[in-house]
């Protein structure tokens, strides 16, 4: 039997892995982007590794260590993170977290003030205690979804960057063909994962994806002291300090927003740059110093209850992982690979992240919760 | 009508207005953003007349804004003296406070933001500035950008020595900050921008000990040609650099690719000049490349325009871009795969042209395979792509002694012409500025309140096996719906 024929539309984090092990797995892989390997969120988030709440949690947390070998590619995988209150409601809600955690068997440790200033030598006075993280970690998001891409490559997988989809052809209900900018690319199954643009996709095929996009906003300061453990963040932030020693931190209010099918053609940051600095200035005093030398924005899209959609219908396999992509993409393409191989997810249950909860949404599901466009 | 739903984690209403707005802010107080600032006061405007100079020690140390070489003295560290000293040094800033312009020195602008394409939640259009205490937003009607241009550099081996400087800051040191603490200078450029640097140079009472030119004749102006020869300055053609001798104070000699020597403390890089457009770039103003003018310069974009330098070095039919590549071919033939390209994040032309990552990483086998050739395989060279795998440009000067370069090594390798190629994005803040000056420590209410760690959407973050068991609930009660933080 000759291999199976997947096109992949997407080339973030999550269609690389699913087009990386959809190669592991033997089949013709080509993955189509209307941009560059990675360009969008998966390419500009936190870097973040440690998803407790997700179904795809241990397969994420089993593979993260095992990346820079599996893939031959670094991925700049630290494990481990550290979450530190400086209020007293913070700490609150870290210890909920904590002890939620090790409910379910995840191991998280209660930190006072002392331990968290021990390990994190750039907190301050004011840290009221933490919480660690024996799971997770961070990796470097660029670095990850180029590594991916290779990793593909070296398997024999082949990606067309700016080649978007034009659209899609068809027979018995399945997808034949996949159309792109850059030609016609004949199929058995397809899998998209095109971030904010796989509502307007999949409407092309008549599935209803509900989605709304939204803007987010990173800051980065100059190289600090590398500190034991980069993976620290708190007080409403996400992020690390990569292994060059920056200081690279997200969080704060989002901004809903609309854009044409070819996805945005800029992402602006904003004052909230001013915000973040605050925040970060607070979480870890002994960084106040240092130099901002950049902020950039992302756009993500979410699910109407923010929970991914990983679902089938015919040949057709969807993926949106609702702004929580990148982390646990490993296991997101494994999970993408097994609906697209063999119908169902091998490893794992993932039924509530089904299509079908969102069956019968109002039309104005935005409306309802303020999610349009300013 | 009912009100329109506002998600509470969302940034809507969140941005005060500015307290302090005015009807036209400059940003320079260069001749040409005075000239502009005196002309709107004179037509009754409220004007705000900003100049970053003089720039903070720290930034001089990390070559921002222009490329300083560590040739400045400890002068620049007495900042209530240096205010003194750059104010009496730009005579032309009377006009403007006889015409009523308000002035501030020592004030960068960091940021020019704008409702349009993504963004929405702006109290209108807004300019960050910031002194060495805080930062602050501005409102205006009409923004005008004077920044000037800033030094091109080119690597080769040893312009990462102290002492490698670029014209620009010379001339800043040397006429506005008086702090200049070279006495023997090689110029590297005979096109008008290197003759002025000999003749200020010698002016000043600094020894001139060449200026070297890449091409078989001198480049600039015949009049200016005859004062640097009636100065006695030797101009030596078809000549460059092959390396930077040195030692712990930098620059002590050059050695010139005809096997000669020269003593010196300073070499100037007077190769060209780039418009200082990352203001505009930033906020993704409208732009053309013009090799005539320097480079990439701005269009005029509704409320913001340019004046002076910034928006475009004159055009006297020199063709700076050829130019600028003559030099990089000459300097780059003598760099050596270890030849630093990024400074600030230690990167060779090795590491660059194998798209390789910083020495932190392993460079696993599969690694090693990949290169930029390779990348381009792939699809159109992408100078942010690069920066991103290779780190150049990444670091704390902000990229701007290696951007140019790199653009340039980018387009020569890919076969791609240079206007042709994406310019690497700016960002903002386009000036490095500490946290704890940047930060909004006045923030709003609002913003305080709104504030998520990530969506804020209640049923985001619950545990898979706790949906639908009352532990969600739970989660919900005691998170207060998300994250709220």
């Amino acid at each position: 039997m000759s291999a199976q024929r997947i096109v992949v539309v997407g080339a973030g984090a999550s269609g690389l892995s699913a087009a990386w092990w959809l190669a592991r797995a033997g089949a013709s892989v080509t993955v189509l982007d209307k941009g560059l390997v990675g360009w969008e969120a998966s390419g500009r988030n936190g870097g973040g590794c440690s998803h407790y709440q997700s179904p795809l949690f241990k397969e994420e947390q089993r593979l993260w260590p095992q990346m820079d070998e599996l893939l031959g590619y670094p991925t700049e995988f630290s494990p481990e993170r550290i979450v530190m209150a400086v209020t007293p409601r913070q700490l609150e809600q870290y210890h909920y977290i904590a002890q939620m955690n090790n409910r379910l068997g995840h191991r998280v440790d209660l930190l006072d003030a002392s331990q968290v200033r021990e390990a994190v030598p750039l907190a301050g006075d004011n840290c009221l205690g933490g919480i660690h993280y024996r799971f997770g970690g961070h990796a470097n998001p660029h670095r990850t979804v180029q590594a991916y891409a290779w990793a593909l490559q070296d398997l024999g997988g082949r990606i067309v960057q700016h080649s978007p989809v034009t659209g899609f052809q068809t027979a018995g209900g399945k997808v034949t063909a996949v159309e792109s900018t850059s030609g016609t690319y004949e199929c058995d199954a397809v899998a998209i994962a095109a971030g904010p643009q796989t509502g307007a996709l999949a409407v092309q095929l008549g599935i209803d994806l509900p989605l709304a996009a939204a803007r987010a906003e990173m800051i980065v300061t100059e190289p600090a002291p590398m500190m034991k453990l980069g993976g620290v963040d708190g007080n409403g932030l996400y992020g690390r300090q990569t292994l060059r020693g920056n200081l690279a931190y997200g969080g704060g209010p989002h901004e809903w927003v609309e854009f044409g099918e070819l996805g945005p053609a800029t992402k602006p940051s904003t004052p909230l740059t001013r915000n973040l600095a605050r925040r970060l200035a607070e979480l870890l005093p002994g960084a106040a110093h240092l130099n901002v030398i950049r902020s950039w924005a992302g756009v993500i899209e979410m699910t109407p209850d923010g929970r991914p959609v990983i679902d089938r219908r015919e040949n057709v396999t969807l993926c949106t992982m609702s702004g929580v992509g990148f982390g646990l993409s490993p296991a997101s393409g494994h999970a993408i690979s097994d609906l697209v191989l063999n119908g169902r997810c091998s490893f794992t249950d993932i039924d509530k992240l089904g299509l079908s909860r969102f069956d019968g949404i109002e039309a104005d599901w935005r409306e309802q919760r303020g999610w349009l466009a300013l | 009508m009912t009100a329109r739903k506002i998600d509470p984690h969302a940034i809507d209403g969140k941005f005060p207005a500015p307290t302090t707005r005015y009807a036209v802010v400059v940003i320079g107080a260069g001749e040409a953003g005075c000239a502009a600032a005196v002309a709107a006061a004179q037509g009754g405007a409220s004007v705000l007349l900003v100049d970053e100079n003089p720039v903070s020690g720290s930034a001089i140390g990390n070559d921002v804004p222009w490329f300083f070489g560590a040739r400045a003295t400890t002068a620049v560290g007495n900042s209530g003296r240096m205010i003194e000293t750059v104010f009496t040094n730009m005579p032309w800033l009377e006009a403007a406070i006889e015409a009523g312009v308000e002035l501030q020195l020592g004030v960068c602008a960091w940021g020019v933001y704008r409702n349009g394409p993504l963004v929405g939640s702006l109290p209108g259009q807004v300019v960050g500035l910031a002194d060495a205490e805080r930062s602050w937003l501005v409102g205006f009607d009409r923004l005008v950008l004077a920044t000037g241009a800033r030094d091109l550099a080119l690597p080769f081996p040893g312009w990462n020595q102290p002492g490698v400087m670029g014209a620009a800051a010379l001339r800043m040191l040397v006429e506005r900050y008086e702090a200049f603490a070279g006495r023997r200078l090689v110029i590297l450029g005979s096109h008008d921008l290197g003759l002025e640097t000999a003749l200020l140079a010698h002016a000043k009472g600094l020894e001139v000990v060449a200026v070297l030119e890449v091409r078989g004749a001198p480049q600039g102006d015949p009049a200016l040609l005859d004062q640097v020869k009636a100065a006695g300055i030797a101009i030596q053609c078809g000549v460059h650099p092959v390396e930077v001798q040195g030692g712990i104070d930098g620059v002590e000699r050059l050695v010139l690719s005809d096997g000669s020597t020269l003593t010196c403390d300073s070499v100037v890089l007077a190769i060209g000049l780039v418009p200082m457009i990352e203001l505009h770039d930033a906020l993704n103003g409208a732009r053309t490349f013009d090799p005539m003018r320097g480079g990439h310069i701005p269009q005029p974009d509704g409320a913001i325009s340019a004046v002076g330098l910034c928006a475009g070095l004159p055009d006297t039919g020199f063709d700076h871009a050829a130019y600028r590549f003559d030099w990089l071919g000459a300097l780059g033939g003598a760099c050596g795969g270890d030849t630093i390209v990024c400074q600030c994040e230690e990167m060779t032309l090795a590491d660059l042209t194998g798209v390789q990552p910083p020495r932190y990483l392993d460079r696993p086998p599969a690694l090693q395979q990949r290169s930029l050739k390779t990348l381009l395989a792939d699809g159109p060279a992408n100078q942010d792509q690069i920066k991103r795998l290779t780190r150049t440009g990444m670091g704390q000067c902000q990229g701007r002694r290696c951007r140019d370069a790199v653009a340039m090594i980018l387009a020569v390798e890919s076969g791609t012409e240079l206007s042709a190629l994406p310019l690497a994005t700016h960002r903002a803040p386009v000036r490095p500025l500490p946290l704890r000056i940047i930060a909004d420590w006045e923030e709003s209410e609002e913003m305080r309140t709104g504030w998520d760690v990530w969506m804020g959407i209640p049923t985001q973050w619950v545990p898979y096996a706790d949906i639908g068991t009352p532990y969600e609930e739970e989660n919900r009660r005691v998170l207060g719906g998300a994250m709220a933080l």
